[in-house]
């Protein structure tokens, strides 16, 4: 949370042209991965035990058909969904997922649950090209 | 269960085979000295063996949500294997079940499961597969099913039926109650998992096993787990892989079938032959998809089509196998998706996909 303190200043700063691009420390980017990593986690614990935190109704896990989130190919999205007839994001298949294997219903999409799976799917992808579009 | 056929069994079972074209099934057969092979080569039986053909349905994952309430989607890819399994003409002279009926060993999906298969209108065989074993250590699944690992003699061939899933003790002893142990063996990626193996007394029943035998018998081993190593993560994989490949080596004719795998896989190691069955509930990616971790798919293998999701049934299946001259075709009957056949070619003396092998489409590129 950007404290409004630092908002002042930064408008102050603007105001005086003397603004910086932005700065961070070592701190900074360790704090900030470990945010990412707890999402990271969350996700996989989403993932690996979908039914506690009820996201199907039905006991299966996203984990059963996509071990190490393999198979989603995140890097391909935005892509032209064949079955949907339209350009799709992965956030939208990972609802389509839940609301049919799972059979439960369709999360916000910018839920704590949405962004901690699609971390999580990101996260055992890294290292991979981005491919947007492809098949 | 009844012989009767109800009006309703009756109805589905039209409705079925209407649908036929579109299921998912591996039939193998066994053939034994077609004609002109067995008169070109000397020394070697002649072909009065008949070939034959037995059905092979694996990895059903029957999950139960509470009491008598089951997830849907697997118990369909059971029931449509078998359902489709009686309809095969010829008929099979058996069929196999290739592990994993249950999805967490429990008593009421072992049941289910044995229930819908009790529908097959052959002898059927079981293999036993960690999701049935790690609950209570194979008891209940034995008391349905018999021995966790066994032999048998059919038409001059001889079969092995292995547990492959057994680990290491201190695995096993680890965990504070028994379905714990069973979760964690659930978990296909669970990186708190413990590799499958076979085990000393198994592999001194096996020595035995195979001891009397003449080397020129056709030998098909059942297992849950490969008999080769592909991907350590994912439990594609058997500990004394190679000391049990040691032991079938000495056979002319050598198949391994395993399950475990929800996907194509075929492979020759020496005179053995490997072929992997689908899964009636759901495919499993290839491993080279998961990019963090090495993996050795046989480099044979031509992949099946990508499972398209929002078809229920596809890249799963049952299939049928075709027994010929000691060796295997596995015929892949896979709803939504492309049938395919693995036959053993005599002149290259490896399986090939009857019609991928050297032109792979893009939709067979995993990624």
């Amino acid at each position: 949370m950007i404290k409004k303190t630092t908002v002042i200043i930064s408008l102050l700063l603007l105001v005086c042209g003397y603004l910086k691009a932005d700065t961070f420390t070592k701190e900074d980017a360790a704090r900030w991965q470990k945010e990412f990593d707890a999402a990271v986690k969350y996700g996989r614990q989403l993932w690996e035990n979908s039914a506690t935190f009820k996201l199907g109704t039905n006991q299966v896990a996203c984990a059963q058909c996509h071990p190490n989130a393999a198979n989603t190919h995140p890097e391909t999205y935005p892509k032209f969904q064949k079955q949907l007839g339209r350009v799709v994001g992965l956030d939208e298949m990972v609802n389509w997922c839940i609301i049919n294997p799972l059979e439960g219903k369709a999360l916000a999409l910018d839920s704590k649950e949405m962004v901690a799976i699609l971390s999580y799917i990101h996260w055992e992808r890294r290292g991979i090209k981005l491919a947007p579009g492809k098949h | 269960m009844s012989r009767d056929i109800s009006r309703r069994k009756f109805l589905e079972r039209s409705a079925i085979g209407a649908a036929m074209a579109v299921l998912p099934l591996t039939l193998v057969k066994v053939a034994f000295g077609e004609k002109e092979a067995a008169g070109k080569k000397t020394g070697v039986e002649k072909s009065a063996k008949p070939d034959f053909t037995f059905a092979y349905i694996s990895d059903a994952h029957i999950q139960q949500i509470e009491g008598n309430k089951f997830v849907r989607n697997w118990d369909q890819g059971l029931k449509r294997a078998v359902a489709e399994a009686n309809l095969l003409v010829p008929k099979p002279d058996f069929v196999m079940f290739g592990g994993d009926l249950g999805q967490l060993g429990k008593k009421a999906e072992l049941d289910h499961g044995a229930e819908i298969m009790s529908a097959c209108k052959y002898k059927t065989r079981y293999v036993m597969g960690e999701h049935d074993y790690y609950l209570d250590m194979g008891a209940y699944w034995e008391k349905l099913f018999g021995r966790q690992y066994y032999s048998f003699d059919h038409k001059g061939v001889h079969f092995v039926v292995l547990n492959s899933v057994l680990t290491y003790d201190k695995w096993i002893n680890k965990w504070p109650s028994a379905e714990e142990r069973m979760n964690q063996m659930a978990g296909l990626d669970n990186p708190n998992g413990s590799p499958f193996m076979v085990g000393e007394a198994q592999m001194k029943w096996l020595r035995q096993d195979l001891a009397k035998l003449d080397k020129n018998t056709p030998v098909i081993v059942f297992s849950h787990s490969p008999l080769q190593k592909i991907y350590k993560g994912w439990n594609f994989w058997t500990e004394e892989a190679e000391q049990i490949q040691a032991l079938l080596k000495p056979f002319n004719k050598v198949n391994v079938i395993y399950g475990h795998v929800h996907q194509i896989q075929y492979n020759q190691i020496g005179t053995i032959s490997f072929n992997a069955v689908m899964a009636t509930a759901w495919p499993w990616p290839y491993p080279q998809s998961y990019a963090q971790a090495k993996s050795s798919l046989p480099v044979l293998t031509v992949p099946m089509n990508r499972a398209d999701p929002f078809f229920e049934r596809d890249a799963t299946g049952w299939q049928f196998i075709d027994v010929y001259s000691g060796k295997v075709a596995a015929n892949y009957i896979l709803p939504d998706n492309q049938n395919r056949t693995v036959r053993y070619n005599e002149k290259t003396g490896q399986p090939e996909d009857m019609k991928y092998q050297d032109k792979r489409t893009i939709a067979q590129d995993h990624y």
